[in-house]
């Protein structure tokens, strides 16, 4: 039986797919983020692009709609001086996996190098990098409920930018736990990277079952959660999960866990405030939040870029294997 | 006017406390005698048990057989084959099959299927309700001359707990056993796991404890009010054990069943989004496991059934939430039983016991023991031997086990069912 790890690492112990961040040290996640720093740099120059992938064809496949994640991918690959396509296969949650295979099977067949996955079930990035060829790679833009790396690196990359050393500080995790990869991603490069507190603030309809267990404290309240916190991770919440028997409705959300100035000011005052984006504004966080100083949610998404060429850099064009 | 005799065999025969190497005698598809042999016996064929078990023919409480419907994941030829030469002579198919077994011509289909393939007995479970729709009463009385042993409404609870009352105290009148599968429609809300923390690191949508608990308190409350026989199929909770014991000490007309494979997986195994473990019930905690097999060795679990659901590859193949729950678990039965009796150190008959003389009385069959008079359905195994389970000696049309690759101990030689000897 296939674990996650020897899934994600070859026989050299090279990172083959990115599926989770699980299974994956500090080192490694610290190198990723090296790499985006110096990709970063890059961003401001006349001409952005590096030879590195050359010849390699990317494939985004996108099972579930996404504009951000599958923009910075595609900027990603290609300032890597990839080829990329685009797919967007709408489907239903309940589609076979039969389907599923074949689709992957025949973008094989047109001798692709990457697959970035997108997909509404928890799961499917595993299943596809079990199923692909020798020699293709994976990489998981979001399955279902369960992870989410790039987007997590790259808010790990966001938090080191503006505060340096992990072991000092208290990050809150605000909102939608229970349905989010974000925050499952999130709370796993945390931890590996030593994070001091990890906190989620939310109703106990929007927690998993046993959360303590992953390695948080838990807190029911804005006003008790976010005391002492130097990062403010706040998540998106679907609009179908606004009202129905997960929460009574919009309003009573945003007056109970959206952020407002108000409560913001209760964290440190040197908290930044994150979010993976899009938006809701006046639903979990508002206007004046989203667009305040202390709001870093648009470096996110420049730094999506540098954090995704360097993981899809780091997995088709491994250390020591660079072609001269 | 065939006489076998089968020589030499360690006999086990939980339902009369047997346990000793000897002979058995059969003629005229009965057994006539044990350990002596009667006067003017000429055996037509003998069959050399050294160093192997004799025991009554495996009953497996649940397994379902797709046909009528799905025969693209297995057949009733297949799949009753598969089981024979596993050493269950006997088994329940649920009614879930397209159409569903609801009136008694589907299940004059099945029992006709059933006599052409010539290998394990069917006894089918009827429908509870009319296309399992939880609404209206099926014709049980029609159904059970037809054949049908019990009747259950498979894996879609009735949520009208009215239509429940109704379907339990009809079968009440009838004296018919109705078989339960304890879920709340509610709480299993799309679940494909246990709610446990494993479900919660990888984000896959949870089926609590709660939810068979609820069914099943509900049940005995209803049970207490109707009288009806209920039988609870497998179970996969602590409390669960604790409910049913205390219903039995109520004197409660209940029993209870447990898959084989909740009795070796947990949540734990989930890692891999491996979809071979897809179930359902979901496997649970390692506490609910121990719980489980005490519960069977105090007798509160009275059966251990395979669950046997056959599937073709593709439902398989896909994100886990979408895949196909059900084990192909018909010929990994045995030896299952088998390894449970060893790291439980407890007797090989009491082992037996639980697939072959507990499942019939729950059932009130005259299967299920050796003796003397009774019909010959025999398993003959070897204990001893190992074999990997691959394509070469795997049966049945379903591939999706978890045992695949696997080497296990413990297989079915020779099978002897109303006195027709099968080899395996």
């Amino acid at each position: 039986m296939t674990t996650t790890d020897s899934l994600q690492f070859n026989s050299d112990h090279q990172l083959q797919h990115l599926l989770s961040i699980e299974g994956l040290d500090q080192r490694l996640l610290t190198e990723i983020m090296d790499n985006a720093e110096s990709f970063a740099s890059l961003a401001n120059q006349p001409v952005k692009k590096y030879p590195i992938l050359r010849g390699k064809t990317v494939v985004n496949l996108f099972f579930e709609n996404s504009t951000r994640t599958r923009t910075t991918f595609e900027l990603a690959a290609k300032r890597l001086s990839a080829d990329v396509i685009n797919m967007n296969i709408a489907t239903s949650a309940t589609s076979k996996g039969e389907s599923l295979l074949d689709t992957i099977r025949n973008l094989e067949a047109m001798h692709v190098d990457m697959f970035v996955i997108r997909h509404a079930l928890s799961g499917a990035a595993h299943f596809i990098a079990q199923h692909v060829a020798p020699g293709i790679s994976v990489i998981n833009a979001g399955d279902g409920n369960h992870a989410h790396p790039t987007q997590a690196l790259l808010d790990m990359f966001t938090i080191r930018r503006h505060k340096n050393d992990f072991s000092s500080l208290r990050i809150a995790i605000i909102g939608d736990i229970l349905h989010s990869r974000v925050a499952r991603s999130q709370i796993q490069a945390l931890s590996i990277l030593g994070a001091k507190e990890i906190r989620v603030i939310a109703p106990k309809t929007l927690l998993p079952i046993e959360v303590n267990a992953l390695g948080v404290s838990v807190s029911h309240t804005l006003e008790e959660g976010l005391q002492d916190i130097d990062v403010v991770i706040m998540l998106r919440l679907q609009k179908e999960r606004m009202s129905g028997a997960l929460l009574p409705s919009e309003s009573e959300y945003f007056n109970c866990f959206g952020l407002t100035q108000e409560k913001l000011a209760i964290a440190k005052p040197d908290a930044i405030v994150m979010h993976p984006g899009p938006i809701n504004r006046g639903v979990e966080i508002s206007s004046e939040v989203a667009d305040g100083p202390q709001s870093v949610i648009l470096q996110q998404v420049s730094y999506g870029i540098a954090i995704r060429m360097a993981i899809m850099s780091l997995i088709l064009q491994p250390p020591g294997r660079h072609h001269t | 006017m065939t006489a076998v005799l089968i020589t030499g065999g360690r006999i086990i025969d939980p339902a009369n406390t047997i346990d000793k190497v000897g002979d058995l005698f059969i003629k005229d598809n009965r057994i006539i005698s044990l350990f002596e042999r009667p006067n003017d016996f000429t055996a037509v064929h003998t069959i050399d048990a050294k160093d192997h078990i004799v025991c009554p023919g495996l009953i497996d409480l649940s397994a379902h057989l797709r046909e009528p419907g799905q025969t693209q994941k297995a057949t009733i030829l297949s799949e009753t084959t598969a089981a024979l030469k596993s050493g269950i002579t006997t088994l329940c198919c649920p009614p879930d099959t397209h159409p569903i077994n609801d009136t008694p011509a589907v299940t004059e289909f099945i029992l006709d299927k059933v006599e052409h393939a010539n290998a394990a007995t069917v006894l089918p479970i009827g429908a509870l309700t009319q296309g399992l729709e939880g609404t209206k009463l099926s014709a049980m009385a029609a159904l059970h001359k037809a054949g049908c042993i019990g009747f259950s409404n498979a894996h879609t609870p009735i949520k009208n707990t009215l239509v429940l009352r109704r379907t339990l105290e009809y079968a009440a009148s009838h004296n018919l056993c109705v078989i339960i599968r304890p879920e709340d429609p509610w709480l299993q809300n799309q679940g494909c796991v246990h709610e446990g923390i494993p479900a919660s690191r990888f984000g896959l949508p949870g089926i609590p404890h709660v939810s068979e608990i609820i069914a099943i308190q509900q049940s005995l409350a209803l049970c207490e009010l109707t009288g009806c026989r209920i039988h609870f199929s497998q179970l996969s909770c602590s409390e669960s054990v604790n409910l049913l014991k205390a219903a039995k000490h109520k004197q409660l007309p209940v029993s209870a069943d447990v898959a084989i494979h909740q009795l070796f997986f947990t949540e734990n195994e989930l890692n891999t989004f491996d979809s071979a473990l897809h179930v359902t019930p979901p496997f649970r905690t390692e506490t609910d496991k121990q719980a489980l097999i005490d519960g069977l060795k105090t007798g509160v679990i009275d059966a251990i059934c395979s669950a046997h659901q056959p599937h073709d590859a593709d439902a398989k193949l896909g994100a886990f939430p979408s895949t196909e729950p059900g084990i192909s678990a018909l010929e990994t039965l045995l030896p299952l039983v088998l390894k449970l009796t060893e790291t439980e150190a407890v007797s090989l008959s009491q082992g037996i016991s639980w697939v072959t003389q507990n499942p019939a009385s729950i059932l009130a069959l005259k299967q299920g023991t050796l003796t003397k008079g009774s019909a010959a359905d025999i398993c003959i195994f070897n204990p001893e031997l190992t074999w990997t389970v691959n394509e070469n000696n795997w049966l049945s049309q379903g591939r999706n086990t978890p045992f695949w690759g696997q080497t296990l101990k413990g297989k079915a030689a020779q099978i002897i069912k109303s006195g027709q000897i099968f080899s395996s």
